[in-house]
């Protein structure tokens, strides 16, 4: 799975490599657009900005969590069992987060069910480890992580924001478009409160991402058959 | 009453095409039908398997007062997360153990994939599921088969649709991945019919 790092080795620990771990994921390597890892729940919970809003904070505090944790045990662990180790951290601190929700938002919690249990799962973090933070130091790996999960919340939050709008006519709970049924003159788009509707916006991300950016662009599998081998 | 909850875990609460859980994987190993097939046999397998599992571990030992035949006032729930995963990653390993020695046939085709499973979302999901929804022995059996069915059902159709899309004339920033997502899009919206016709 993605790989995309920058460029390992001494001497590279500049501020301008800094920040380029921390910024790279934002937009040019973004983790769900470049990668398509952390899809899972980057769904399933953008029905409204909040709840997109703390699944990216939930996200990132595991990210870089993790990945100082993984990073300042790298050269104690051996290889063979950093997986089961890796598994072990990542979940332990999901639990905190868990029940850190579950002790200050009980609401948002509920409502957010067992997707924030499923941050142990996310690819993101699992890749993270396993990609960066083994051969990276703590600092490094610990901007990687906030880094990626930055990424991470801006789509999220894009995907949130714009159901939200269109779905209910609400951002953050405050009315922006006044809806019909509420008096106003806006008819919601129910489709935005349909889970498919995600993908769609999605969808629209990654093209405008690869639009800027070419080199993003996924090579042809197949070129058009001349006359002879057509289908 | 298990027959309506395995056909309401496959089809209107389908966890790829309806809580978008296994999402990764559902993407990245669409591209082909072969590696479809085998990633779709291998959630199956661990998914009937690890649910009913979870659910006795979570039923006899981590349930508020699950203890309480000792006399202790317990409640273990949190250690849940841990828990699952722990189980399915040595359900995995043990699934692949097995296949190298019984079933060595297989190995090729369902061996690689198994592996890939224990990051799996879903066979996660269906196991925090089980628990949200307070299922017994039975259903969790039926909910673990009917879940791996449906997530197997839709990557295949997915591989399917995809194959053909190869073909297609799509603008530059949609091919491959972007085009994925707006098919997996029409597939969720078809499959919430199923979720109209259930009630």
């Amino acid at each position: 799975m993605g790989a995309v790092s920058g460029p390992a080795g001494g001497g590279m620990n500049g501020t301008r490599d800094r920040a380029r771990t921390l910024l790279g994921p934002l937009l040019a390597e973004n983790p769900i657009t470049l990668h398509v890892l952390g899809l899972c729940s980057a769904l399933a919970v953008t029905k409204t900005l909040l709840a997109a809003l703390v699944m990216s904070a939930a996200v990132t505090a595991v990210l870089i969590l993790s990945g100082g944790a993984v990073s300042a045990i790298r050269h104690q662990v051996p290889r063979s069992i950093r997986l089961i180790v890796q598994i072990t951290i990542i979940a332990s601190l999901v639990i905190v987060v868990d029940l850190v929700l579950q002790a200050y938002a009980w609401e948002l919690s509920k409502q957010l069910s067992v997707f924030v249990g499923l941050i142990i799962t996310n690819c993101i973090v699992f890749s993270r480890a396993e990609s960066f933070a083994i051969n990276h130091g703590v600092v490094r790996s610990m901007l990687d992580g906030a880094g990626n999960g930055l990424g991470y919340g801006i789509v999220l939050g894009l995907v949130g924001a714009v159901r939200e709008v269109l779905g209910s006519g609400t951002l953050l709970g405050a009315t922006v478009l006044a809806t019909a049924s509420g008096g106003g003159w806006y008819v919601p788009m129910t489709l935005m409160l349909l889970p498919p509707s995600a993908f769609f916006l999605i969808a629209l991300v990654i093209w405008g991402l690869r639009t800027m950016r070419r080199e993003q662009i996924e090579a042809r599998e197949f070129t058009a058959p001349g006359p002879e081998n057509g289908r | 009453m298990s027959v309506e909850v395995f056909l309401r875990a496959a089809l209107a609460d389908n966890l790829a095409l309806s809580f978008f859980l296994g999402m990764c994987m559902f993407l990245a190993s669409s591209r082909r039908m072969e590696t479809a097939l085998g990633m779709g046999a291998a959630v199956l397998l661990v998914m009937s398997v690890s649910v009913p599992l979870n659910q006795i571990l979570y039923a006899r030992l981590l349930r508020p007062g699950a203890w309480e035949w000792a006399g202790l006032d317990a409640d273990l729930s949190f250690l849940k997360l841990i828990t699952f995963i722990a189980i399915i990653a040595a359900l995995v390993q043990i699934l692949e153990m097995a296949i190298e020695r019984y079933l060595p046939v297989l190995r090729g085709g369902l061996g690689i994939y198994l592996p890939m499973v224990t990051v799996n979302c879903a066979i996660l999901g269906a196991g925090l599921f089980m628990v949200e929804r307070d299922m017994t022995f039975g259903d969790s059996v039926a909910y673990g088969a009917g879940s791996g069915v449906g997530w197997a059902a839709a990557i295949i159709v997915l591989a399917g649709i995809r194959d053909r899309l190869r073909y297609s004339d799509a603008p530059e920033g949609l091919r491959g991945t972007g085009l994925a997502f707006v098919a997996v899009g029409w597939m969720s919206l078809g499959f919430l019919a199923f979720a109209a016709m259930g009630g």
